[in-house]
């Protein structure tokens, strides 16, 4: 027997779900459908009979996993990751290097004009990636650089940027140059909120400055550090601004010089989503494998500190 | 006549494979019946200044017909196509879009493009066979009605040729030896550069070779890039770039155009365009170059290939072909809408009555120095060879920018560049299904 009093808990135990609802549908018709659509197409291709003309010559059929074992056996995509992962190798290291050096002077008691050097160091995240690139795709330019000018004028080589080894430090130029002040406020952040007595504490014990730096304020920063350096791993696998935007001026940066240009070239240029849509499935599995990959060995290291 | 006889060939090939779309197609467009009441169209297309030249039509003849055409400006080149046949996935493709010659198998072999020949077949004769023939695809259907065309030339620093003396090169081998003249007399000098990043140039060259570089044979693709002719024009420039006679940098960068605005770089293989460009790559040098005929590959030829070149096709998710295909015609052909879409657009256009009149009786401004330019450049047009397209266009081309932007860059083998195009293009109708024959 149930009375009206009996029903109330069970409208009470219902209420989570009706407030979880507003967010589950936005995430599933906006984030869930999406990518179940992507998912669902790199499982499928386009078939042509004969000539492919007519109307009835081209019909979209199962592919099973062909269009994964054709992205695995890719040579390009796979020198795609190699250069994303040379690309990586310096922006990573001297994009944080450079973020952490920064917050730890802004940081420190004697730096003057702080307020203005941050918002100096800043600045270039500001702005946009695809302008950031071609302003320093000018500068890199043997004919129109003012650098090879100087350099020209001082009677020096100048060194094509946009060519073999040096493409590489160009392209990291750019995102270290639009990277560093992000990164830098983060840090500076958590600086920040280190309590003060902790430093009043390491100067009475004779610290130096550089000893508080090293021993204490980096140890602080770690978890932020994490942080940064999971954000630059996706950042520098989703690298595709600064490569597209200067391609037009080299021959040495191809159609699909990084994964995601492969993947826009294939949906784009030769307008075949399936491949594309495998592609982006696999990096989107390579990207999630690696930085909570990543966050999960951070996170033991933490753990096997906080029992010692 | 080996030019002739080329042309029908590719004719009669493209003819038997695209028999069968044309009845599909005929099939389909069936709303051929009079229009009325107003119609609002809608059109896909790049060139700039359309909508001034759209206002014309909505003014004039649009008006008395209650045809309304709206300009969507659109972004040039692939990414125009893959969005063409998105919406037309969708079933709500453009009445009207921009579509340049190569683009036009892949459109049609997607089923896209409506066959408008009762529509616009009169007005064949205002335009050259060959160009013609590429929106027939040699069949009795009509996909598009030619715009501009872009007959490739030669243009060259009158003064400076005179500086070094050099003489206009008639042959790809003068052409080579002028180059190897200039390096000697002024080594920090190029005659011009091979450039990678613009596929229709290495095209419109093969084509002048004689490349075909797409055909049919029976229900099967056969795809002829890595050909004798297209060999032989790889192996020209690979040797060039080699030898270190030319640059082997890409065109339409800062620093190219500081290479022609100071004379760096002497000549330009480019088109009837060419003018536009200059006049905003090079503005320093104005009234200082020159046109003439493109080298040929022996004497006794006059042939030139094409290089850029679009048409105005009418969709088949359109609900007024007819006055869509109408204004097409209109466009294409009427001396007004001609005359102002060479002011507005800085086009070329393709009806051969056009190319002589309005404005096109006086010179470009940047070529002053040459009062004959488009009379010339009308004789030039004329000699265009025939091509011939197939449905992944854009993946050749594609191919081409990556493996001979390396091979410029390397100064390696063009030859094993040229395989690879071949190669990746083959791979990919492989892969889509299409009929491939060896």
């Amino acid at each position: 027997m149930t009375s009206p009093t009996s029903r109330r808990p069970y409208g009470v135990k219902g209420a989570p779900y009706g407030f979880l609802l507003p967010a589950t549908l936005l995430f599933a018709l906006f984030f869930a459908l999406p990518i179940g659509y992507a998912v669902w197409l790199s499982f499928r291709k386009m078939h042509v009979s004969g000539l492919g003309l007519g109307a009835g010559a081209r019909s979209e059929v199962w592919a099973g996993a062909e269009n994964y074992t054709a992205a695995f056996q890719d040579s390009e995509l796979l020198n795609g990751a190699l250069r994303v992962l040379g690309y990586g190798c310096v922006v990573v290291p001297v994009m944080l290097g450079l973020a952490l050096l920064f917050a730890l002077m802004l940081d420190s008691d004697r730096v003057r004009l702080a307020p203005f050097t941050r918002l100096a160091i800043f600045l270039p995240y500001a702005v946009p990636g695809v302008v950031a690139a071609l302003l320093w795709g000018f500068l890199y330019l043997p004919d129109v650089s003012p650098f090879s000018f100087v350099l020209d004028r001082l009677g020096l080589p100048q060194p094509d940027l946009l060519d073999g080894g040096p493409l590489y430090l160009a392209l990291s130029n750019i995102a270290v140059w639009g990277g560093t002040g992000f990164n830098m406020i983060v840090i500076y952040t958590s600086l920040r909120s280190v309590p003060a007595e902790v430093y009043e504490a390491a100067k009475l014990d004779g610290a130096t400055p550089l000893q508080i730096a090293l021993r204490i304020k980096i140890p602080m920063v770690a978890p932020s550090l994490v942080l940064t350096f999971f954000f630059s791993i996706i950042a520098t696998l989703q690298v595709f601004n600064e490569p597209t935007t200067l391609k037009p001026l080299t021959n040495s940066v191809s159609t699909t010089w990084s994964p995601l240009m492969k993947v826009y070239q294939d949906a784009f240029g030769r307008n075949d989503i399936y491949s594309a849509a495998a592609e982006a499935t696999l990096i989107a599995v390579v990207t999630l494998l690696l930085s909570f990959g990543f966050l999960r060995a951070a996170n033991r290291r933490d753990k096997q500190e906080a029992a010692r | 006549m080996p030019h002739t006889k080329r042309r029908r060939l590719v004719t009669t090939a493209v003819a038997v494979s695209l028999g069968a779309t044309a009845l599909t197609a005929c099939g389909a467009g069936d709303d051929g019946k009079a229009e009325s009441g107003p119609v609002s169209l809608t059109y896909w297309t790049w060139t700039p200044g359309m909508d001034k030249v759209v206002d014309l039509w909505n003014q004039g003849p649009g008006k008395k017909a209650r045809i309304t055409v709206t300009v969507k400006k659109q972004a040039s080149g692939d990414t125009l196509i893959t969005k063409i046949l998105t919406a037309h996935k969708a079933k709500k493709a453009p009445d009207l879009v921009q579509a340049e010659y190569q683009a036009l198998p892949t459109l049609v072999s997607n089923d896209a493009l409506a066959d408008i020949s009762d529509q616009v077949g009169d007005v064949e004769g205002k335009f050259a066979e060959g160009v013609w023939q590429q929106t027939t695809l040699g069949t009795d259907a009509v996909y598009a009605v030619p715009q501009d065309i872009g007959p490739m030339m030669f243009y060259y620093r009158e003064d400076l040729f005179r500086r070094y003396g050099l003489k206009v090169p008639t042959t790809w081998e003068q052409f080579a030896e002028t180059a190897r003249l200039l390096k000697k007399k002024a080594p920090d000098k190029d005659l011009t550069t091979f450039s990678a990043n613009d596929s229709g140039l290495f095209a419109g060259l093969a084509q002048q070779a004689g490349a075909k570089w797409w055909a049919t044979s029976g229900d099967r693709w056969k795809v002829g890039i890595d050909d004798d002719a297209t060999r032989k024009v790889a192996a020209f420039w690979g040797g060039l770039v080699k030898e270190g006679v030319i640059d082997n940098q890409p065109m339409y960068t800062p620093s190219w155009n500081k290479a022609l605005d100071t004379g760096r770089q002497i000549a330009w293989v480019s088109a009837v365009w060419a003018p536009g460009t200059l006049t905003t790559a090079a503005p320093d040098t104005k009234g200082k170059w020159a046109m003439a005929p493109l080298p040929q590959w022996s004497a006794e030829q006059d042939v030139t290939g094409s290089w850029g070149g679009s048409s105005t096709a009418v969709t088949t998710d359109s609900a007024h072909k007819e006055a869509a295909a109408e204004f097409a015609a209109w466009l294409n052909t009427d001396h007004e809408a001609l005359n102002a879409l060479a002011k507005e657009g800085g086009i070329y256009p393709a009806s051969t009555s056009a190319q002589l009149s309005g404005a096109f009786s006086d010179p470009p401004a940047y070529f002053a120095n040459q009062p004959d330019f488009y009379t010339k450049a009308a004789d030039i047009a004329k000699t265009t060879a025939p091509s011939a397209w197939g449905p992944d266009v854009n993946v050749a081309y594609t191919s081409f920018k990556d493996a001979f932007g390396a091979a410029a860059k390397n100064k390696s083998d063009f030859a094993a560049a040229l395989k690879k195009m071949q190669d990746d293009t083959v791979a990919d109708m492989k892969k889509q299904g299409f009929g491939v024959a060896r």
